[in-house]
């Protein structure tokens, strides 16, 4: 009886990967909330790198007929001192070991892995974004050309001289057309000769001149045009300012929104440029650079200088990203409180000073919780925008008192990428 | 037996010639003395990921895709990641060929393990056990798995992912109570099964004409005739496979639903034997491995570091922890079948008197190998405990029978002890712990209200006053209502008859327009 050993190790792994798929569908909602407390507890530059969740089991269990309570009789190994008519005292929780041992989803939360992807996906959902935009954060940027080989048709801008003669000459030897030295040749030998080879040789040369013209120098099928293919737009890199007020009147849900905001930024510039920075600046009264921690948790007090940001912003800029090296991005989160005296100030840094070098600034207002924006009454800050914004800065501006509100916020970079990507393509 | 001095192999690395020699080697141990008869034997070796891939769907190589499996697999994955578990070091599959599956990641020796315990001991086990012969089809299972996970896939390309999803969910609800228990008229032949479906759906196919639609259906029957057509139809009753009396008689189930049902009824067939047998089969195949590798050694084919790694492995597989142990996780298969089988050769070949006593029949018959393959073929584990298992071995476990009854305040009985009056107590106790009559709810169907609103009535025998538990209970109860397609009643009631609780279930709309 022959053995058969086959070596299986090169099959096709992940045969489970169409298995997981369905159970991620099924478990959407579930994994969804998972995603959303996880993303809430970690730091703006990992949103993007998947992760562990853990989903409650019970919303996914697979029902069977089970039985509990009733009279149990068992078999146990070891006994040591009991003797046949011992009573002993029953364990304190109710049943143990009630459920039987054969059930292995016996756990009441379990933990699995998501990949980058799919957890960037269901981000993403969490936010409620149109599909429109998760299909452009999802997709690569196409954007820039580069050369990709040749072509038979094309514009005659894009003639390429050299591989058309090149292969115009390469056609010209195939066909053996007749030189022109020859012709010339035979031209000079016709002026002194004799008669009969004058005859011959007139022939000759009628014969060549047809050849030549049936074979032309250059013929339509010889031309080839440069092709050029759009490509993923080369290393850039962009840096990102997170500015946000964090004075007493910031509450967690405020902070909790407006990381929201910065992730969702991350997420799209990250999805654009290879390089992205990010550069947290907070400020009371005066504004200070600090890392992500600080920033969102960190104790602070004191007044409210929008001015003092924009200032510190502008240093930054001055000193470590020249735009012409650099995209640079602006989000500011406030609940819009600014001092009455700063108003001037801070319009016109924003219009002389950052929004010139800025690609995209946006402001966004943050609200209690359930509260309804349309109630909220214009701040200070609220005020002083939409006043710069109707004299024509290009300034996004939200007020939010919910995550699905903030998408709109980003409303203008979209849109504004859509007639960009029409010309390029 | 030539060459039975050299080693098979040294140290831990090994490459396909070594498996082939370990095959062989085992091969000769295994037919000349101990007179095993196995199929023939395919080995797959599989990495780690694919063990994974292979947990996940029910340790078969392949399946009909559902989410629970998607489920399983992240959760297996996870554990394992995190090092809580770790992987099996051979799946093995009831087929012909029989397939083993083994881990690269094992060393010469655990191969030599694995495969003496999976390609022959298990192997003998499904060929000659009367459950295998009687329940599954060696032959076909694996056409068979083929063709549910085409036809899955095709119902699901034609009907839509989420109705076929329904279906599955509810028959993998079900699929507990989708088996029959005594044996039929005609053993399971699973190829003709499925060319028979083949053969319906294409006679379906080439008989359809839409114009049938069109002709007006007069009142073709009466009320009685339809009554009495239908009674006879549900003759089978009382029935308590679910599934079976589902695909046969559900009014407004779709053809393609009911093949799915079988599908699932078939696979829950299959799969019955493995759970009556569990103690038996990892007791032969271990005993197997054991007396393999001992052998083994003793002709010098394995190096005593080797025979030692090897005793390590084995120990761990059969270690049993005691009661109050936190390890302690109810009777380890492979230890108690491993005893058990032990003891049988020790009576069989040098019995004292109590041996004699209790087991007449085989104490010193000699021919251990013989009486062990008898007892392979013909028991099951509720049966093979309450023949075999011997007073000695009840000392050597130090067992006990406690007796819980919730309505005595005092505590917990300790009802028989390992002494001669309790022998035959602990006994019938621990073996009935391995009766599928008691491990799984007895629930049939006992009626159909045919004269009013179609209602499916269902009876749950309460044994030892042990209910149902009530969400679990709830939500399969829906998926039965949703097959049914009418409402759905389940009644508790204990053996004097009295109801001790009632369930109802209404279908769902959207499944009742599936």
């Amino acid at each position: 009886m022959a053995i058969h050993i086959v070596d299986r190790r090169l099959n096709p792994g992940s045969k489970s990967l169409e298995n997981r798929q369905r159970f991620l569908r099924r478990a959407k909602a579930l994994v969804q909330g998972a995603v959303k407390k996880s993303s809430q507890s970690r730091d703006i530059k990992d949103v993007l790198e998947g992760g562990e969740v853990s989903v409650p089991i019970d919303g996914m269990d697979e029902p069977r007929f089970r039985r509990e309570g009733g009279t149990r009789d068992m078999v146990l190994p070891g006994n040591k001192k009991f003797v046949e008519g011992d009573i002993l005292p029953r364990p304190n929780q109710s049943g143990g070991k009630g459920r039987g041992a054969g059930e292995g989803d016996s756990e009441d939360t379990f933990r699995f892995v998501l990949s980058r992807d799919e957890f960037v996906d269901l981000f993403l959902d969490d936010l409620e974004l149109p599909d429109l935009a998760k299909r452009k954060l999802a997709e690569v940027e196409s954007e820039g050309i580069r050369r990709a080989g040749y072509t038979t048709s094309g514009s005659p801008a894009n003639i390429s001289v050299s591989r058309t003669v090149s292969r115009a000459l390469a056609r010209r030897v195939a066909l053996r057309r007749p030189r022109p030295e020859v012709l010339e040749t035979l031209e000079a030998e016709l002026l002194n000769c004799s008669e009969e080879r004058r005859a011959e040789l007139m022939a000759e040369i009628e014969a060549l001149k047809t050849k030549m013209r049936r074979i032309p120098f250059i013929d339509p099928i010889d031309i080839r045009y440069r092709r050029f293919e759009t490509v993923p737009k080369p290393v850039a890199q962009a840096v990102m300012f997170c500015l946000m007020d964090v004075s007493g009147s910031m509450t967690e849900h405020m902070k909790d929104l407006a990381k929201r905001f910065y992730m969702l930024l991350y997420v799209f510039l990250k999805r654009r440029y290879r390089h992205v920075e990010i550069v947290f600046i907070r400020h009371t009264d005066r504004a200070e650079e600090v890392d992500e921690q600080t920033f969102f948790y960190g104790p602070a007090s004191g007044g409210t200088l929008v001015s003092s940001a924009l200032q510190a912003m502008h240093d930054i800029v001055r000193s470590r990203f020249k735009p012409a090296d650099w995209n640079i991005y602006a989000a500011q989160a406030s609940d819009g409180d600014n001092s009455y005296a700063d108003g001037e100030v801070t319009g016109r840094l924003l219009t002389d000073m950052i929004l010139p070098v800025t690609q995209f600034f946006a402001y966004l207002e943050v609200g209690q919780e359930n509260g309804l924006s349309y109630d909220m009454p214009n701040s200070a800050l609220w005020t002083l925008y939409e006043g710069l914004r109707a004299s024509g800065a290009p300034l996004s501006m939200r007020k939010v008192n919910e995550r699905s509100e903030i998408f709109p916020v980003f409303h203008d970079l979209f849109q504004r990428r859509g007639p960009q990507e029409r010309t390029a393509s | 037996m030539t060459a039975t001095d050299q080693l098979l192999f040294e140290g831990a690395d090994w490459d396909f010639r070594t498996l082939q020699r370990i095959c062989d080697a085992c091969e000769q141990v295994a037919r000349d003395e101990l007179g095993l008869d196995v199929y023939p034997n395919q080995i797959e070796v599989i990495t780690a990921e694919q063990m994974l891939d292979a947990y996940s769907s029910v340790g078969m190589p392949l399946f009909y895709k559902h989410w629970s499996f998607g489920k399983h697999f992240a959760f297996q994955e996870a554990s394992y990641r995190k090092g809580l578990m770790g992987l099996a070091y051979e799946i093995v599959i009831n087929s012909s060929p029989c397939i083993s599956y083994l881990m690269e990641e094992n060393t010469a020796t655990m191969q030599a393990l694995v495969i003496a315990h999976a390609a022959f001991g298990h192997n003998h086990f499904f060929k000659n056990n009367y459950l295998f012969k009687q329940w599954t089809d060696a032959d076909g299972i694996l056409d068979y798995l083929e063709f549910a996970k085409r036809y899955v896939a095709h119902c699901e390309e034609r009907h839509g992912r989420q109705a076929v999803e329904h279906t599955l969910d509810a028959a993998h609800a079900l699929m507990s109570h989708g088996i029959d228990r005594y044996p039929g008229k005609k053993s399971l032949d699973l190829r003709a099964e499925e060319k028979r479906a083949g053969r319906r759906r294409a006679h379906e196919e080439s008989a359809f004409n839409d114009l049938w639609r069109t002709v007006p259906t007069g009142p073709a029957k009466s009320g009685a005739v339809l009554d009495v057509e239908r009674r006879r139809q549900m003759l089978g009753l009382p029935q308590e496979n679910l599934l079976y009396f589902l695909e046969k008689t559900a009014p407004r189930l779709k053809p393609w639903q009911r093949e799915i049902l079988r599908i699932v009824r078939h696979i829950a067939q299959y799969f019955y034997p493995q759970s009556q047998t569990k103690v038996m089969n990892e007791g032969t195949a271990t005993y197997v491995h054991y007396r393999i590798i001992s052998r083994l050694h003793e002709q010098g084919r394995l190096t005593d570091g080797n025979f030692l790694e090897f005793l390590q492995s084995h120990t761990n597989v059969v270690f049993q922890p005691e009661f109050d142990d936190p390890r302690y996780s109810g009777f380890n298969p492979y230890a108690l079948g491993f005893a058990m089988m032990q003891d049988i050769e020790r009576i069989v070949t040098d019995p004292d008197d109590e041996d004699r006593e209790w087991f007449p029949d085989i104490a010193g018959k000699c021919d251990a190998m013989g009486v062990l393959r008898d007892i392979w073929a013909n028991y099951r584990d509720e049966s093979f405990i309450s023949q075999f298992m011997s007073p000695r071995l009840m000392r050597h476990f130090r067992l006990f029978h406690l007796h819980d009854d919730p309505e005595d305040r005092a505590g917990i009985l300790v009802d028989a002890i390992h002494n001669e009056r309790g022998y035959r107590r602990l006994r019938r106790e621990l073996a009935r712990q391995y009766d599928v009559g008691f491990i799984d709810p007895n629930i049939e169907v006992v009626d159909v209200d045919l004269a009013g609103d179609r209602r499916l009535m269902l009876r749950h025998t309460v044994v030892k006053g042990a209910q149902l538990t009530e969400a679990d209970t709830k939500r399969v109860l829906q998926h039965l209502a949703d097959l049914w397609s009418y409402d759905v009643s389940l009644v508790e009631a204990d053996a004097s008859g009295t109801v001790l609780k009632e369930y109802v279930a209404n279908p769902r709309k959207v499944a009742a327009a599936a």
